[in-house]
């Protein structure tokens, strides 16, 4: 079974609030169920994504982390 | 002879704090005073992730918040001389906004606005126009505009109708609510 990412973001280089803003954004031009990921450097988008999946109910399924960089995927919720 | 063992009657373990999911709460009323680029942009920055939160969130700018609603453009404000004294003291708009401290005649927010550029952290009019396309609510105050002289054409597009402090409360009934 392959994993299909509806979307993908490049926050690299950006400083709060904008990776929210940019990926609530994108979040809702997709799908009920539909993935979106998304890679950013700044240390503090680490517990920012992780508390915008848990207040806004869209799963946060990966939070990782490679040579500096950040990748989540997020899955929006079901209506 | 028989032992009995005797076990005390079973009981639920009392929930934690991490038990206890805090109710969420959906809304968000900011009490925007300060008029101070250092105020100002936690205001902002505070505001537009709330309504990427989805929380629907509200601007009540009033006293010294109201002028970085002030076109930049417009430099001379109200009708009277103290009116218009004012607004040369103390320039509106969100991109002539002073530091509370080491502000160094502009050199402080000169330095502040290139290490902003630098970390790419978005400036106070970019976060004001994304406030505005993202549903922010940007309520003036009706009382500051009228002791300030500042007209409804003196301030930005996109903002809402200008209300009083009963509104604003009303608002906040129930909601995240922050005085800056």
């Amino acid at each position: 079974m392959s994993i299909t990412i509806a979307k993908s973001l490049d926050l690299k280089g950006l400083s709060c609030p904008l990776p929210i803003i940019k990926t609530a954004k994108a979040m809702k031009e997709l799908a009920p169920g539909e993935l979106l990921e998304a890679f950013a450097t700044d240390p503090g988008a680490v517990p920012d994504f992780k508390a915008w999946a848990q207040t806004t109910g869209n799963p946060l399924v990966e939070s990782s982390e490679s040579g500096g960089v950040f990748h989540f995927v997020l899955k929006k919720k079901e209506i | 002879m028989s032992v009995t063992m005797e076990r005390p009657p079973f009981t639920e373990a009392a929930p934690t704090i991490a038990d206890k999911k805090p109710e969420l709460v959906d809304r968000m009323v900011i009490f925007a005073w300060s008029g101070e680029l250092d105020k100002v942009w936690p205001t902002l920055i505070l505001a537009t992730t709330a309504a990427a939160m989805g929380k629907e969130t509200t601007i009540f700018f009033t006293f010294w918040g109201l002028f970085p609603l002030v076109k930049n453009e417009v430099r001379i404000t109200g009708d009277n001389w103290m009116q218009k004294m004012l607004s040369l003291m103390n320039r509106g708009g969100d991109k002539h906004l002073k530091l509370s401290k080491m502000n160094f005649v502009g050199a402080g927010p000169a330095m502040m606005n290139h290490l902003a550029k630098q970390h790419r952290v978005a400036s106070p009019h970019e976060l004001m126009e994304i406030a505005i396309e993202m549903g922010v609510h940007l309520v003036p105050c009706q009382m500051t505009m009228d002791m300030m002289g500042l007209k409804r054409s003196d301030l930005i597009d996109g903002i809402d109708e200008p209300a009083g402090a009963t509104k604003a409360l009303a608002d906040a009934q129930g909601a995240i609510t922050l005085f800056i």
